[in-house]
């Protein structure tokens, strides 16, 4: 064997044992960093599969749920399939402030992880951005769109 | 001609903008189509013949571009909510430069404005090199104009933005709030596109080699000049869009591994291992296949993080299919794939090395060491990108890959670029003299270990940063002495100035100079990032008025609310006074954004920016009722340094571009293998 062949062949060796390593690093890693999207009732179907996993449970508030600790750092709500009475829901307790759309009904989907007591914890929340930005339909009034501000405005010109 | 049309337009209420933008763009596809057939069969016969017809369609496509952009810019100004466009994006309430900019603010708009982009890439590229092989460049503007022809069956068909609207509505929406929040908006998205559409270039070129089964230097300066030009953009485009995320979005980050970053990520990072790999071959007559192997994808990773970002794939695969452009856009992707792979298969083993590896301690190996490396990131990234999508649809289960994934690739895959940045360039080509490299590698190692040992003594924790920190030290030593080298050797030997020693230098291996200058701004963003992820401190609180906060040394006392009014939203602002570890007093003012066509209000951060650390506030939540405020906190270390890494990527790739008077410029670094005078040279004018 020529040089040239046997230093193509170490070469071509080398970058296979690389990229088999490579791809298995990279695919045992995924692995142990995949987050599930799962609805309260998919989370609760899952058994004990779901404890061990990183969450991103999406639901809606239900509905008179949320609840805050007397110093206002700890919040506790449910997440719920739909707005609908008795849909599947799950108890959340998030460490993280919540946005100022965060209200009861209201699309989320908290990050965390579920645990044998039933409460999920979550780290991360986000609010849905229910209604996406868009042109007003046939006799909506652009001006309902906007209670929260008025809402806000209002207060804030009462300060 | 278009401005009478649309006058009269206006006196007759018709839908005259519509119907020229349309017809523009339809001329525009007849041109693209009309180039690319000549171009390439003529190309591939082997005649000159095509070659006035395919400029003619150059410059006949660009015309049509500009003129359509042109006429959506008039119906976005003039609100002519006829136009469907025009109608999804324009309001009366909004500012005239978000009207404008507006022009990119949603699907179909942008992929308008990317056939602009597309038609001033191929007339700069046309004119610059159009004494150029005639061979050559017909193959060159036919496949550029095959792109063109894509894009401009979209902008007609999946994508079209020229509708008409019935009946017409008086008034729109406006573009997205989110896009209204900030000047950086106005700029990030033509950078990125100018990035991404300046790929199309090199494919161009690249493709012609390889449908000549030669590559000659004569056709690798403009290969390589392009994906510089295509690079910069990139470069800032990616930088503004994380500032802009930061800045706006107000989630306390830069950089999330979201798909859409990830998207841009990827072909910056093979166009890089491209601009390494090509001296390689440009000294040493090896990786030609790969080279162009490099260029192929990173043209191929730009059309599919389009994809990605524009089809809406992302939300899900189920909604994928409510996209329309979805599904042309994965046709031409599965089509470029086949043609790439094709391409380096039948004509590849035409392209044969002339030289070999002489040793592993050489320039040339550390350049093969650091492409696998950015390989290796990029196939890591695209697998953590792609991955969600593989599994939604093989096996029916929706999950996301978490950050702590790309983490764990990425931060080695940085260090060892960072290591590489540093051995790279003391290495010689060939065979190194093992004394000379001991005697180089002393001081930058000493420097390093010394940087290390500083950090560690000023409290700072951590292997990852540290081996940063100790290597960006080692980089920064090595780096400067390039620099400077020949420059002193000038002083002394020559008795210039500085400043004409400085010029000269950098004028005669402009290249090299560049290369290590881009270097240096590489190298501020490797370690604003290793400082402000390893060390970010964060907080969250609700507020009563009065009451303080603390993080990392500051105090926040909040103090009330305001609220105020501006032309196209309205806000509410918490005041905040805040003292710094310092003891200076300042006031920042995070707050929330109501605007008049949406229900959700944006925020905006506060921020207090400091060279050596961002005190960042975000505003999340307040009730009148209860008198309080929430409030996320953080304190970044040294996370400016990113942004302000841009000048020294500009300037650096300036001095890489710059027009040479002459031909061939013989210096101790590099022979004279550049450009030729008619190819090179001129290259960054088709970028200005």
């Amino acid at each position: 064997m020529s040089p040239v062949a046997r230093n193509r062949l170490i070469a071509l060796g080398a970058l296979l044992v690389a990229g088999a390593g490579l791809g298995f690093v990279a695919f045992g890693n995924i692995g142990e960093n995949l987050v599930y999207y799962w609805s309260p009732s998919e989370m609760l179907g899952q058994g004990e599969k779901a404890y061990s996993a990183t969450i991103r449970l999406g639901g809606v508030v239900q509905p008179g749920s949320i609840e805050w600790n007397a110093e206002h750092t700890t919040l506790q709500f449910r997440v719920a399939d739909d707005v609908k009475d008795g849909a599947p829901s799950v108890l959340v307790r998030s460490t993280e402030t919540p946005p100022q759309m965060f209200r009861d009904k209201i699309g989320v989907v908290v990050e965390g992880t579920y645990d044998k007591s039933g409460v999920f914890s979550s780290n991360r929340l986000m609010v849905n951005h229910s209604n996406e930005y868009r042109a007003p339909k046939e006799g909506e009034e652009p001006r309902q769109w906007q209670e929260t501000l008025s809402d806000a405005t209002t207060a804030v010109g009462a300060m | 001609m278009a401005g009478d049309a649309l006058r009269r337009h206006h006196r007759r209420g018709g839908d005259v903008n519509g119907t020229v933008g349309y017809g523009l763009v339809l001329g525009g596809l007849a041109f693209a189509t009309f180039g690319a057939l000549v171009g390439l069969v003529s190309g591939l016969r082997r005649s000159d013949a095509g070659m006035p017809w395919v400029m003619r369609a150059v410059w006949g496509f660009a015309a049509c571009m500009v003129g359509s952009n042109a006429v959506m810019v008039h119906a976005l100004v003039t609100h002519d909510f006829s136009v469907r466009y025009v109608a999804q994006v324009g309001s009366r309430s909004t500012p005239l430069v978000y009207t404008v900019v507006s022009l990119w603010s949603a699907l179909e708009g942008s992929i308008l404005f990317w056939g602009l982009i597309m038609g001033c890439y191929i007339a700069a590229f046309a004119f610059i090199h159009r004494r150029e092989h005639a061979r050559y460049m017909q193959l060159a503007l036919g496949t550029m104009l095959a792109v063109g022809v894509f894009f401009a069956f979209l902008i007609a068909g999946p994508a079209n933005p020229w509708g008409a609207v019935s009946p017409v509505p008086m008034d729109g929406p406006g573009p997205n709030p989110l896009l209204q929040n900030h000047v950086l908006m106005i700029i990030h998205p033509p950078m990125l596109y100018l990035g991404y559409v300046g790929m199309t270039v090199p494919f161009g070129v690249a493709v012609a080699g390889l449908l000549r089964g030669e590559i000659g230097e004569a056709w690798m300066a403009p290969l390589r000049r392009w994906t510089l030009v295509a690079w910069l953009f990139l470069s800032i485009g990616i930088i503004l869009g994380a500032w802009w995320a930061y800045a706006v979005l107000g989630w306390g980050g830069y950089w999330a591994w979201d798909p859409v970053e990830n998207a841009s990520f990827l072909p910056w990072l093979t166009a890089t291992a491209f601009m390494h790999s090509t001296m390689v071959q440009e000294r040493k007559r090896m990786l030609k296949l790969w080279t162009l192997s490099l260029a192929l994808a990173s043209f191929v990773l730009t059309i599919l993080g389009t994809f990605m970002t524009r089809s809406g794939i992302f939300n899900s695969v189920h909604s994928f299919t409510q996209s329309d452009i979805g599904p042309t856009f994965l046709v031409f992707l599965g089509f470029l794939l086949v043609l790439c792979v094709g391409l380096l298969a039948v004509r590849g083993p035409l392209l044969v090395p002339e030289g070999q590896l002489a040793s592993p301690l050489s320039r040339e190996s550390s350049i093969l060491v650091n492409n696998l490396v950015f390989v290796a990131i990029t196939f890591t990234v695209l697998l953590g990108t792609l991955y969600p999508l593989i599994s939604e649809a093989v096996r029916g289960v929706r999950v996301s890959v978490g950050e702590p994934y790309f983490n764990k690739m990425a931060v080695p895959g940085g260090i060892a670029v960072l290591f590489l940045m540093g051995v790279g360039p003391v290495l010689p080509w060939g065979k190194p003299d093992p004394a000379t490299l001991r005697r180089q590698f002393i001081i930058p190692a000493v420097v390093g270990l010394v940087v290390t040992a500083a950090c560690f003594a000023a409290g700072l924790r951590g292997v990852y940063p540290l081996l940063t920190f100790g290597l960006a030290g080692f980089v920064t030593v090595i780096t400067l002495r390039e620099l400077a080298a020949p420059v002193r050797v000038r002083m002394s030997e020559r008795k210039e100035g500085f400043v004409t020693a400085l010029t000269t230098s950098a004028l005669k291996a402009q290249r090299r100079f560049g290369g290590y200058v881009v270097h240096l701004g590489i190298v501020l963003i490797i370690v604003a990032v290793a400082a402000s992820s390893a060390y970010v401190k964060h907080t969250s609180g609700t507020l009563k008025k009065g009451q303080v906060i603390e993080l990392g040394g500051y105090q926040m006392k909040y103090l009330g609310l305001v609220s105020g009014e501006e032309p196209h939203r309205t806000y509410v602002a918490a005041r905040v006074e805040v003292t710094s570890p310092g003891g200076q007093v300042s006031e920042l003012k995070p707050r929330l954004n109501y605007y008049e066509r949406s229900t959700d209000p944006i925020g905006t951060p506060g921020v207090r920016e400091t060279p050596a650390e961002d005190l960042y506030m975000s505003l999340m939540a307040f009730s009148e009722q209860a008198g309080t405020a929430s409030f996320n906190v953080w304190v970044f270390p040294l996370v400016g340094w990113i942004w302000w890494s841009i000048p020294l990527l500009v300037l650096g790739t300036l001095i890489a571009l710059w027009p040479r008077r002459k031909a061939a410029v013989a210096t101790a670094g590099a022979p004279a293998l550049g450009p030729s005078p008619l190819t090179g040279g001129d290259a960054e004018r088709g970028a200005a």
